[in-house]
Order: C-alpha cells, then sequence, then structure tokens
C-alpha cells in the first residue's frame, strides 16, 4: 500500500495510452456486466423460496391441453397438500394483437398461493365481488395508462365470448403489487380474471382447466406430493405431470435459447481480444520505463517488488476499467429494462456478477501484467541504464 | 480555434459514418477505384502512397500493436455477423415456409394456428371459396389441419427433461399444399393408425423419434414410421393423421386451420373476400407468406437490437484499441514525418498514410472475423421456442454475403475513426517541436 502513489503515477505517465485503455477495459465491462445481467435474470427465473412451495400441475400431453376441474376436490385430499388452485391462459392483448398481456383465468384463492403477490384487503373484497372485476399489476397498470375503477376491452387471442366476438369487457378492481421490486418483475406484469366468469361466457372452455397451482406444507415433501397428484390420474385419458415451479420455469427457459452458450461465446471473444489489447499497452509501459526501473532497483528496489509494483499496476488498471464499466452497466441495466416497456425484465447488476468481474479483472491484470513484469524483475541494472 | 477544428472533425466524421451506412457496395467500389485512381495517378496521391508504404513495410516490427487492431476488429465483425447471421437464419426458415399462392384460414382473431378453432361446418365451407387451384380429379387443394403441442423427452436430458414440439394433424392434402416436404427415411402414416412421421429437425431435438421407435403421447403409444425434410419450419414439427390426432386430444370434427392452394398469387383477394363477405364464417384469412412474415418479426427484431448493441459495444472498445496503437505508432515515427513535412510534403499525404494503414489493418480484421464468423456459424443449427408456434423450433444460422459485407463496413468504420485522430495529430504536429522530440 504505500507504494500506491508510485503505482499510480506510473499508470498515468502517459495519460492518452492510459485512458484510450481504460476505455477498451470500460467497454468490455459494461458488455460483461449487462449480458450477465440477462444470463442471470434467464438462470434465476422461478427460483425463490416461494416457488419451491409450489407445484405446478399440468396436462402430460402437452401443455396446451386442459384438465377437468373435479380434479382440484381430488388433489386437495392428497396429504401433505395445503391449498389448490387453477388458472386458464387467457392470451389477452390490448388495442392490438402484438400488445400481449399475461393475462390469467383464475379462482379466486390464486393470490393466497402468492405471498409475493399484494393486494389490499379493499380490492381483494372488489375483486370477490365483481364478476367482470380484474386485478391488474402495477407496471402494466402504469404502461397502459390504467386506473382503479376503469372499464377496459380486452381481446382475447384465443377465445371468443358468447356473441363470437373477441373483444372482452372487464372492470378493474385492484392493483397487483409485487413485494420483491427488483426480482418479482413478472407479477406486476399480469392480469388476473375470474375463471367462473370466463368460463361461462366462451363456448370452448367447458369447465376446463388449463393447469393446477399447489402448495404443500412441508417443501422436502414435495417430490411424494408431486407423484401422488400424478398418480391420481394416471392411465385416464387426462394423465397430469407436476413439477415443481422452478423445475417448469427452468424447462421453459432452457427451451427459449441456451442463453449460457451464447453470453459465454461473446465474453469469450471480448476477453480474448482485451487480453491481448491491455497486454499491449503494459508491455509498452513497462518498455518505455525501462531506465526507471533500473533506477529504482539501484536506489534498493528489489527484484520482487519491481515485478510486485508492475503487477500492481496491471491489476490495478483492469479494476479500475473493470469497476467503472461494472458502475456504468449497474445504471444502464435498470434504464433499459424501465425504458423497454416491460418488455424487457433484467434484473440489476447482483453480488455474484461483481464478484465474477473483480475475478475476472484480477484475473486478467495478472495475466497480462505477468510478461512485462517478469521482464522488468529480470532487468540488469548495468544494461538497462545504459539502454541496451 | 483547435476547439473548432475538432468540432468540425467530429461533424465530419458523423457525416461520413452516416453516408458510409446507407452507401450500398456499388458505391464503395465506386469510392475504392477512384482512391486507387487517386493515389497512382496524381502527385499528392504518390507521395502518400510513398509515406504509406514505409509505414506498411515496418507494420512487422510493430506486430504485436498491429494485431490488437486486427484481433480488436476480427472479434467486434465475428461477434456481429454470428449475432446477425442468427436473425437471419431464423427469420429465414420462417419466411421460406410460407409462399404467396397458399393461404391460411384461421378462425378470426387468433394470432396463431394453435390458438384456432374451426367447427366441422367452416372446415367444408371454405374449401368451397372461388380462387382454389383444383388437383386432377377437380377436387379443390385445401388442407384442413389441426395443431397441437406434445411433451417429449429431450435429446441428451434425463428422463424428466421433456420439450414442446408442434403436432400437426393432416391429411393427404397436406402434401398437395406443401409440395417441398419429401419423407426422407422410413414411410408416410397409414390414415386412422397411431402413426407419426417426424421432421428431421425435430428428430434432432427430441429422444426417440427414429423409424421403428415407440413414444408416448399421454397414455398412448404411437409409432413413428418415418422421417421427412421440408427445408422450413415444418422440419421441427411432427405429422399424424388429423383424425386420430383429434381423437387423442379430444377435439372431435374440429380443426385448427385449412391451408389452401390457390390458383395464383393473384386469386388471393377474390379468395378473402368471398370468405370474409360470408355471414356464416367467422375468419382470419392471409397468404401463409404474410403469416410467417409476422410470425418471425418479434423475435427477429430482438435478436437485431441484441447483435447491433453487443456489436456497438464491442466496436467502441476496438476503436479506443485502435487509436491506442496509432497514437503509439504516429509518435514512434514522429520525427521522421516531421523530415518529411519539412522537405515539402504537404499534409495531406500524411493523413492519407496513415489511415490508409488503420484501414488496412481493419480491412484485415474485418475479413478475419467475418471467414471466421462464416466457418463456424454457416449452418450452425440452433433452436428456440418460436412466437406463434407450440414448438422449438430449429433453425440454422446463416452467414449471408450481404452479412459478411455488413461485417466489413463496420470493421472499416471503426477502422476510419480509429485512423483520423493519430492522422491528424501527425498532420498539425508543428514540424520544429517534432524535430526536437527524443
Amino acid at each position: 500500500m504505500k507504494y500506491f502513489h508510485l503505482i499510480w503515477a506510473a499508470l498515468f505517465r502517459r495519460k492518452t495510452r492510459t485512458t484510450l485503455t481504460l476505455v477498451s477495459i470500460i467497454a468490455a465491462f459494461l458488455l460483461f456486466g449487462m449480458l450477465d445481467a440477462v444470463r442471470t435474470s434467464f438462470n434465476q427465473a422461478g427460483q425463490s423460496a416461494n416457488g419451491a412451495q409450489r407445484l405446478q400441475t399440468g396436462s402430460k400431453l402437452s401443455f396446451i391441453q386442459t384438465l377437468p376441474q373435479s380434479l382440484e376436490a381430488q388433489i386437495q385430499q392428497v396429504p401433505g397438500v395445503k391449498m389448490v388452485t387453477y388458472a386458464n391462459w387467457f392470451g389477452g392483448a390490448y388495442q392490438d394483437p402484438h400488445n400481449q398481456v399475461f393475462s390469467f383465468a383464475v379462482e379466486p384463492n390464486y393470490i393466497d398461493l402468492y405471498p409475493e403477490i399484494e393486494v389490499s384487503a379493499a380490492e381483494r373484497k372488489a375483486f370477490d365481488d365483481t364478476r367482470t372485476g380484474i386485478l391488474v399489476g402495477e407496471r402494466l397498470a402504469k404502461r397502459f395508462n390504467w386506473k382503479v375503477g376503469d372499464k377496459i376491452p380486452l381481446q382475447s387471442t384465443i377465445f371468443p365470448n358468447r356473441q363470437g366476438s373477441k373483444n372482452w369487457t372487464f372492470d378493474i378492481v385492484g392493483i397487483l403489487h409485487s413485494k420483491d421490486k427488483k426480482a418479482g418483475g413478472f407479477y406486476d406484469q399480469m392480469l388476473l380474471l375470474h375463471w367462473k366468469y370466463f368460463d361461462e361466457t366462451t363456448p370452448f372452455n367447458r369447465g376446463t382447466v388449463g393447469w393446477y397451482v399447489t402448495r404443500v406444507t412441508d417443501v422436502n415433501q414435495a417430490d411424494r406430493v408431486a407423484k401422488a397428484i400424478d398418480a391420481i390420474s394416471a392411465n385416464s385419458d387426462h394423465e397430469t405431470r407436476t413439477q415443481t415451479e422452478q423445475a417448469a420455469t427452468a424447462s421453459w427457459m432452457k427451451q427459449l435459447a441456451d442463453i449460457g452458450l451464447i453470453v459465454g461465446s461473446i465474453m469469450g471473444a471480448v476477453f480474448f481480444t482485451l487480453l491481448l489489447l491491455s497486454g499491449n499497452t503494459m508491455m509498452q509501459a513497462v518498455r518505455e520505463r525501462t531506465s526507471e526501473l533500473a533506477v529504482l532497483k539501484t536506489i534498493g528496489f528489489s527484484n520482487r517488488s519491481v515485478l510486485g509494483i508492475v503487477l500492481a499496476e496491471s491489476v490495478l488498471l483492469l479494476v479500475l476499467g473493470g469497476v467503472i464499466g461494472l458502475g456504468i452497466a449497474a445504471l444502464i441495466v435498470p434504464a433499459v429494462s424501465a425504458g423497454s416497456g416491460g418488455m424487457l425484465n433484467l434484473p440489476s447488476v447482483g453480488a455474484n456478477s461483481w464478484i465474477l468481474g473483480l475475478v475476472l479483472m484480477v484475473a486478467i491484470g495478472l495475466l497480462v501484467g505477468a510478461l512485462p513484469a517478469l521482464r522488468a524483475m529480470r532487468l540488469n541494472i548495468v544494461d538497462a541504464l545504459a539502454g541496451r | 480555434m483547435k476547439f473548432l477544428i475538432n468540432l468540425l472533425l467530429l461533424l465530419l466524421i458523423v457525416a461520413v459514418i452516416v453516408a458510409w451506412i446507407v452507401l450500398p457496395w456499388q458505391g464503395a467500389v465506386l469510392l475504392a477505384v477512384l482512391f486507387a485512381a487517386w493515389l497512382f495517378i496524381t502527385r499528392r496521391g504518390r507521395q502518400a502512397l510513398s509515406v504509406a508504404s514505409v509505414g506498411i513495410s515496418t507494420l512487422g516490427q510493430r506486430l504485436g500493436s498491429s494485431a490488437v487492431i486486427v484481433i480488436g476488429i476480427a472479434g467486434v465483425v465475428g461477434v456481429l455477423v454470428a449475432l446477425l447471421a442468427m436473425g437471419e437464419g431464423y427469420a429465414e426458415t420462417l419466411r421460406k415456409t410460407g409462399s404467396a399462392d397458399t393461404a391460411i384460414v384461421m378462425r378470426g382473431s387468433s394470432a396463431s394456428e394453435v390458438m384456432s378453432v374451426l367447427d366441422h361446418d367452416s372446415v367444408t365451407l371454405i374449401p368451397q371459396a372461388p380462387g382454389i387451384a383444383r388437383d386432377a380429379k377437380g377436387q379443390p387443394i385445401a388442407s384442413s389441419e389441426l395443431v397441437v403441442a406434445a411433451n417429449l423427452p429431450l435429446k441428451g436430458g434425463t428422463a424428466d427433461d421433456e420439450g414442446s414440439v408442434q403436432l400437426r394433424g393432416v391429411s393427404d392434402q397436406a402434401w398437395a399444399v406443401r409440395p417441398n416436404v419429401k419423407i426422407v427415411a422410413g414411410r408416410n402414416f397409414q390414415p386412422g393408425m397411431r402413426e407419426l412421421i417426424v421432421g428431421k429437425g425435430a428428430a434432432k431435438q427430441f429422444a426417440g423419434l427414429e423409424p421403428g421407435h415407440v413414444i408416448r403421447l399421454g397414455n398412448q403409444q404411437w409409432t413413428v414410421v418415418g422421417v421427412f425434410s421440408s427445408g422450413d419450419a415444418m422440419d421441427s414439427e411432427v405429422w399424424g393423421d388429423a383424425s386420430v390426432v383429434a381423437d387423442t386430444y379430444r377435439r372431435g370434427s374440429s380443426r385448427a386451420s385449412v391451408t389452401v392452394k390457390l390458383t395464383n398469387p393473384k386469386a388471393y383477394d377474390a379468395f378473402k373476400a368471398s370468405l370474409d363477405g360470408n355471414p356464416q364464417l367467422k375468419v382470419d384469412v392471409s397468404t401463409t407468406i404474410d403469416y410467417y412474415n409476422k410470425q418471425s418479426e418479434g423475435m427477429t427484431k430482438v435478436i437485431r437490437i441484441m447483435g447491433i448493441t453487443v456489436g456497438l459495444i464491442m466496436a467502441i472498445g476496438a476503436m479506443f484499441g485502435a487509436l491506442n496503437t496509432m497514437f503509439a505508432a504516429v509518435a514512434a515515427r514522429a520525427r521522421e514525418i516531421a523530415t518529411l513535412r519539412a522537405i515539402g510534403f504537404r499534409g495531406l499525404p500524411v493523413v492519407v498514410a496513415v489511415m490508409l494503414e488503420t484501414m488496412l489493418l481493419a480491412l484485415i480484421g474485418g475479413v478475419i472475423g467475418g471467414v471466421l464468423a462464416w466457418l463456424v456459424f454457416n449452418g450452425y443449427s440452433a433452436s428456440t421456442l418460436a412466437a406463434g408456434t407450440v414448438g422449438k423450433l430449429s433453425f440454422e444460422l446463416r452467414v449471408s454475403p450481404a452479412l459478411l459485407w455488413t461485417g466489413l463496413k463496420w470493421a472499416l468504420a471503426i477502422g476510419f475513426i480509429g485512423g483520423i485522430y493519430p492522422a491528424m495529430r501527425a498532420a498539425r504536429l508543428p514540424v520544429t517541436t517534432a524535430l526536437r522530440e527524443l
């Protein structure tokens, strides 16, 4: 630490070069921060303590196949089941079929299974009492400028109503808030309507439900409960498949894209280039300072401390650029999420990304510093001072 | 004064980059020819050429720092081209699936086939509309199809690792409206049997989709009897007999969509008008090319934005790397350049020479990046859950000449910005100061 000012001075000996190199490093780590946020958002989907307690039961045949409503009572009887609810895809869109809205037709107790969603007691009661009532997520309401009390038209891309029209009308009776503002981005973007109203209004549903959500009393029993639920309908014409919410989401994300591979390859290319670039800067820096380093050695700096000083300089360069880059990423990522109007929902640069980033900075710093540092260490004072 | 010059330079750079982005390749070739002519014919040009040749011949001695430009730009171009190729391949796969002379009819307000339900009456009414081509027997070529999803175990995963595949229930007419679909292994399914044929993309993604294998759909056993190939989105599907599939999925006599072959693309308007005007039908009609283009729109845009964002950030990094290298190169040759100017060389040849050197390195980088992307990623298969389908869509990345050209354009633009500041510095350095240096 006592050499810090020396290292700092050496680093900014050539301001232009260091600044230019720093910008390159900032760009690399900015990209790293953003891509890692994307990767994390894919990996973290569905991974929460509440999610682990929930099981999703869908048709074994395919996710579009519906199940009889009578299954609810039977699932309720399975030991270890605390609560059951069910839901259907509504496939809602507002004004334009491209403005898709995550909309589900649910049984009123649906919200009870999701303690991470907050609804005020009065609005909850209003929802229970209004047949055409809907609850909308906070962010969704903001996106379309909806307020409690509004009557809104909603198209369903799947279900026409009795008159054969795609246009449904609903009354907004409440707003859904997500308890964890940072992580639970999905809940404040969804729209819940009454399954009963939905089932009575469309001729296509006929008392079926899309999937069941079950809350178990004990997380450790989840596997057993899942098997017991599937056993109810084994060998019937509506066999089910029950998974934890976590497993179900992970499987969807995996099918969407192998995001780890894409991010990995991009970052591989970026860091390889960065290695070369900052390595070149460090080589130049040491070559230029040959005589200065020789002077340091003459006045008594050991070989090892010269090695340390050069290594520290390159690590400092990388950490400085890296921290600024990740810092910018931490600022930009939430802005991008906000700017996309709910299309994208990325978590901010998390602790894990910071740790991984810092490890990378130090590792790359040591790697690019190694060659120039060794060179500085082996420097022969007489040769260096003579300019040979 | 200095500030004003810098501001002008910045505006000039922005103008050049904008012009460069919209420039077609013919324009670039013309520009290159004009530039070469200037270099070889005029006196200034020959001066620039000789100054540049000194710089270029010493590149070997500065291998490390020159490599920074080449590899930095190769990285940008490689990643950019690969990401854009992903979008291109995806859009191309869906675009090829549609054509202008086939039309698809679905229930009104359905976003995609799987959400559509047409009752039996509609299915029989639709083929009676005008404009539909007829086969040898005089029957209208119209294929009513059922589209559902099936959960199947993924290849290379555990037994519980299931993915979704789009299952299409078809009749003989499906082959008539899609002449590009061919059986490449095994045989076609027999009507009325629980038999399936699988697209070759689906066969790659899911376990057990080989002729002779038995798979479970729900609690039923189905036999895979053949593999088909179409070269488009159908490759990711699994086909079976429509009535048997309807039975398994309890769909009765309803179908999801009717695809018809039109007598010619011009017949579409009359066909659509007739269906829209029929009070017994509540359907949406579109040509299949429109339908599939619409399906690919969103995802293609997302991939494009992602590619360009990543490319831009990488380009900034590479640009500053190039600036760094070229500033160093100019500084090392400051004396030599000053000498040239002292004996009467003007600023322009010096600027051109430095730019030429940078652009050459950038060009090499761009070519390397493009070739690498082409070698590694052209034909690379990827898959995603496509909008509007309910199964994994497999597609191949496509590195087209147009994409490679885009990559080269980026490379040269990075080289231009990375070279212009060092070049201006070299030309503006006061001769006396530079001669005294070192």
